[in-house]
Order: C-alpha cells, then structure tokens, then sequence
C-alpha cells in the first residue's frame, strides 16, 4: 500500500514545531502514515515540490523566508553566511518556479539581491575618501531583516493582546422599562439671538415687493435746469426749486446743480454776503462732456 | 451621594451600555448640578473594581472608557457558548496592523517596503471595515498616497487605553557592534568556501549548476526529510 500523506495548511512556518500540546485537549492526528497517526509535524519536514504552494503561504514573502532559513540553523542575524544562505534561498526559488509564478516577482528580487551582494563581498572594498570606510555590502538587507523582524514579532505579540471575541467578552444587562428622558438644553444668548436672526430673515421672504421707476432722475433734472438757464441768463437759485415735489424733489435739483457745478456747466454767483444767489450757464468752451445721455449739449450762452 | 447608589448606577450604566462608557458619559447620568466630580467617580470605579476581583467579571478601561467584560482566564470556557469559532487573523493582516499602530501615520507603500511584499488590498479593506484603521490623510509628495492610522475601536478590541500600552518594539542592533568579516584571512575563507559551494552559479546555465548543486541539495534534502518514513518509497 502506498503511505499517503495529507498536509495541513498552518498559519506558522513548518519549521517551529506547534505548540505543545496541552494536557487536557486530545489532539486529532493531522495525517496517517501507513496506519500510523501523527499529531505533531515532524521537525523540519520536507516538503514535496506539489505542497509548494500550501508551503509559501505560510511565508509572508522573501523576508520572512530569508529569517526562516536563518532561524532555523540559529544563526546570528548580524552575521548571516551570505553564501549557505543564499544557496538555500535559491533552492527554495527553484523549488518554485513554475508553481508559483504570481509570487515569484518579490522572491526574485531578493534572489538578485543576495547575489548582487554575494558579488559585492568577494570583491576587494577600496576605501574612497569622502565615505565613512567600508560598509559591510549586507548591512542593508541585516537592516531590512531586522526592521521586518520587528515588526513581524509585534504582530505575534499583538495576536497575544486579550481581544474581544476571543478571550474577553462585553457584558451587557436588561433595562426592563425605557424611560426617555431629554435633558433640557443649555441655551446661551448667542444661540437665541441667531434663532431669532433666522426667523427675521424667514418673515422677510414674505415681504410684498412693489417695484416702481424712478420718478425723479439727477440726470434729467440736470437736463431741465439747463435749458431753463440757456436762455435766461442769471437765474435766482431759489427759482430752480419747485417746492410742491416735497423734499425728494428739493433735494434731487440741489445735487442736480451741485452736478452741473462739478462738471463747470454752470456759475454761481453772490453779489455780497448773505446775498440770493445767482446761477447762469457757464461760458461756452468750458464744456467738458455730457453729463448724461438723456442731457442735451449745453447750449451756447448768449 | 450616598456611595452604594453610587456604585450601583455606575454599575448598571456600564451594564446597560454594553459598550465602554467614558467618564463624561457617567457625569451625564446625574441631574443637573448633582453630578459628582470626576475625581469621585474614578474612586467609585475603582471601589467597583475591587469588589469585582475574584468574580466572573472585571472592569477594565480601553481607549473609549469603562466597559465590565468577561474575565479573559473563563475564556476557554466560555467561549463554549457559541459554536463558531472566534475570528482569527492571518499573520499578513497581523504584521499590516502592527505597522500602521506602530508607524502611525504611515503611507502602503512604507508597509511594502518593510514587509518586502505587495499590500494586499483585501487586508486594508479588512482593517477599515472593522474599523480599526483610518485615512488620516495625504501625504503632500507627489500622488498624494493615503495615510493609515489606528482608531479608538483597535485599542478597545485589544483591551488598550492608549497606543503606548502596545507592547514595546524590539530594540534594533546595529551592524557596527559586531565584528565585520574586513580582514584578509576571513575574507579569503569566505572566497573559497562560497567557490565550492558553487554559489556564485545561481544563473549559471543549468547543466553545470545542477553537477555543482547536486551534493548539497542532496545534503539538504537530508537535513529537511521528516524523521519518518520517506514519502516517495
């Protein structure tokens, strides 16, 4: 009969041996050879090139397998035999390829890596000026090692932590009746005032708009005081005034004729102190543009 | 306030709430002006504390509060009480956690390069569902890659108040403090012994790397058989 063997998928590397098993639990034989049951792996298992892929899972990439190879002969990181090591890599790589071609990629990176470096080390290392001395070429990839052991061993401790599902559950009790009860708010001033701010600004959206033209227009009245002057000469200031359009109508001849003052379209005059004013149109030729569309050009004084 | 209803409604609140109950969370539970100061209700946390020890139950304060848990030596038990089996995290996610908790913040691809593989999507998609991890923001270089952070949610999963309760990292040692193989002796060992390995010949074409190979990886292949029966009788 042929011995038949069933590899079980493992989170952990096949080389560190399970954890001992614990006294009160009987564990399950994971495989049987020739009848025999096996319920630890054994040390350092070989591995047909079939259960590769079973194998690399359990490697979290070229890293992890390089501190495999490493660990498993206990050898110092900081002095790793770059040639033993990198031999055993390649083997694994060879093992491999074929199989696993999606994972390659990163794999071969290293295999290229530990051979630039092989290469470096054989070669004679002259001391340039400039640079601190001679780098051991596998300083960086001892530091990547390292870096990844790091890491690697946190997430183990991590894995460690009490966590909820598994070691430590929430408790939790009844509440038998519901009462909701809502707090008051704390209302400052602030908040008042800006409520109110909102319900002003809402009441404003019901405001009655009643559009109408202008009734009165600078422009025009501008109009209107000079024709009324091209003619008369010296014109009574109070005259310009129509006193029946109310004040709106006062007030809008005054800037019309404060208007024409700053545009030089027209004179004041005062004989003495406290005098009535006087107003003429100015000389021709002091005309400096139209004051606006709607006015007619000055006429020429007489 | 009377300290035994004190106790009580603390109790019960973080019984009710089923999940941890800051401090500002209990004051709330207080009319108006009645809230005790913070000082006084630690004091009635830890008095609760104490009773519980030796009990089924502990109190214990993660990053979000207080919460009363199930003591994590009735684990083995009482996990009985439900026939799936707890989740379990595969070491990729594991190492991708510790990194972003320890790196904080920390961009893909720094995790690439320290893990020395490709982050699996999966994996921070996983860790984002469950909360655990959160875009913190952008790193300003060009691409603007996502920063990864952890969230209050990790530290309570873990039984954590703050990040620096993580287990502390492994101390770095440097090359410089062990000796370098630089003198000349050693150096030409390591020539002579890297040419017989006929290591220099991992590309070298396959004829002659498989004469040179083949001793060795038969004296692997030993070292690396199971104590067992070989498999291919």
């Amino acid at each position: 009969m042929k011995p038949t063997l069933s590899i079980v998928v493992c989170n952990s590397p096949p080389a560190s041996p399970p954890a001992e098993a614990q006294p009160e639990q009987v564990e399950m034989p994971f495989a049987m050879v020739n009848g025999e049951p096996y319920s630890q792996l054994p040390h350092d298992l070989y591995i047909p090139p079939q259960a590769l892929e079973v194998f690399l899972e359990a490697f979290e990439g070229p890293l992890d397998l390089l501190l495999y190879l490493i660990r498993r002969r206990n050898l110092d990181i900081l002095d790793i035999p770059l040639a033993e090591i990198t031999r055993q890599y390649m083997q694994y790589i060879e093992l491999m390829q074929g199989l696993q071609l999606e994972l390659a990629g990163e794999y071969l990176v290293m295999a290229a890596t530990l051979a630039e470096i092989k290469s470096r080390m054989l070669l004679p290392r002259p001391a340039l000026p400039g640079t601190d001395g001679d780098e051991d070429p596998r300083a960086e990839l001892v530091r990547r090692l390292q870096e990844y052991e790091r890491f690697k061993r946190a997430a183990e401790e991590i894995n460690e932590l009490p966590r909820l599902e598994r070691d430590v559950w929430p408790t939790y009790a009844e509440l038998k009746e519901r009462q909701v009860v809502r707090a008051l708010p704390q209302v400052t001033l602030q908040e008042m005032l800006i409520a109110f701010k909102e319900v002003v600004a809402r009441s404003q959206m019901f405001a009655h708009h009643h559009i109408e033209r202008e009734r009165l227009s600078v422009g025009e009245r501008m109009s209107d005081i000079l024709a009324a002057l091209g003619t008369a000469g010296f014109v009574p200031f109070m005259q310009l005034f129509r006193p029946e359009e109310g004040r709106m109508g006062v007030t809008v001849t005054f800037v019309a004729i404060l208007e024409l003052m700053r545009e030089g379209l027209i004179d004041i005059v005062q004989a003495e102190a406290y005098a009535p004013l006087h107003v003429r149109a100015a000389p021709a030729g002091r005309t400096l543009h139209v004051v606006a569309d709607n006015t007619p050009t000055v006429p020429p004084t007489a | 306030m009377n300290e035994t209803h004190l106790r009580n409604l603390i109790e019960a609140a973080l019984l009710a709430a089923g999940a941890p109950v800051p401090l500002s969370e209990l004051s709330r539970l207080f009319d108006e002006g009645q809230a005790p100061a913070s000082q006084e209700l630690r004091a009635a946390l830890e008095r609760l504390a104490l009773e519980y020890a030796g009990r089924g139950i502990e109190l214990k304060e993660t990053a979000s509060g207080f919460r009363v848990q199930v003591r994590g030596a009735l684990a083995s038990e009482i996990s009985r009480l439900w026939p799936e089996r707890p989740p379990r995290f595969s070491r990729a996610l594991l190492e991708t956690l510790a990194l972003i908790a320890y790196r904080q913040p920390i961009t893909r691809a720094e995790i690439e390069a320290v893990r020395g593989v490709a982050v699996n999507p999966n994996i921070v998609k996983t860790l984002l569902e469950r909360n655990w991890v959160l875009v913190v923001g952008q790193r300003d270089v060009p691409g603007h890659p996502e920063l990864l952070g952890t969230t209050r949610e990790f530290l309570d999963y873990f039984g954590l108040k703050t990040l620096d309760e993580l287990p502390p990292l492994a101390h770095l040692t440097a090359m410089a403090d062990v000796n370098l193989q630089l003198d000349l002796g050693e150096d030409a060992h390591a020539k002579s012994g890297e040419a017989a390995d006929g290591g220099m010949a991992p590309f070298a074409d396959e004829d002659s790397a498989e004469d040179e190979e083949h001793p060795e990886s038969s004296a692997t292949a030993s070292e690396l058989v199971a104590s067992g029966p070989r498999l291919d009788s």
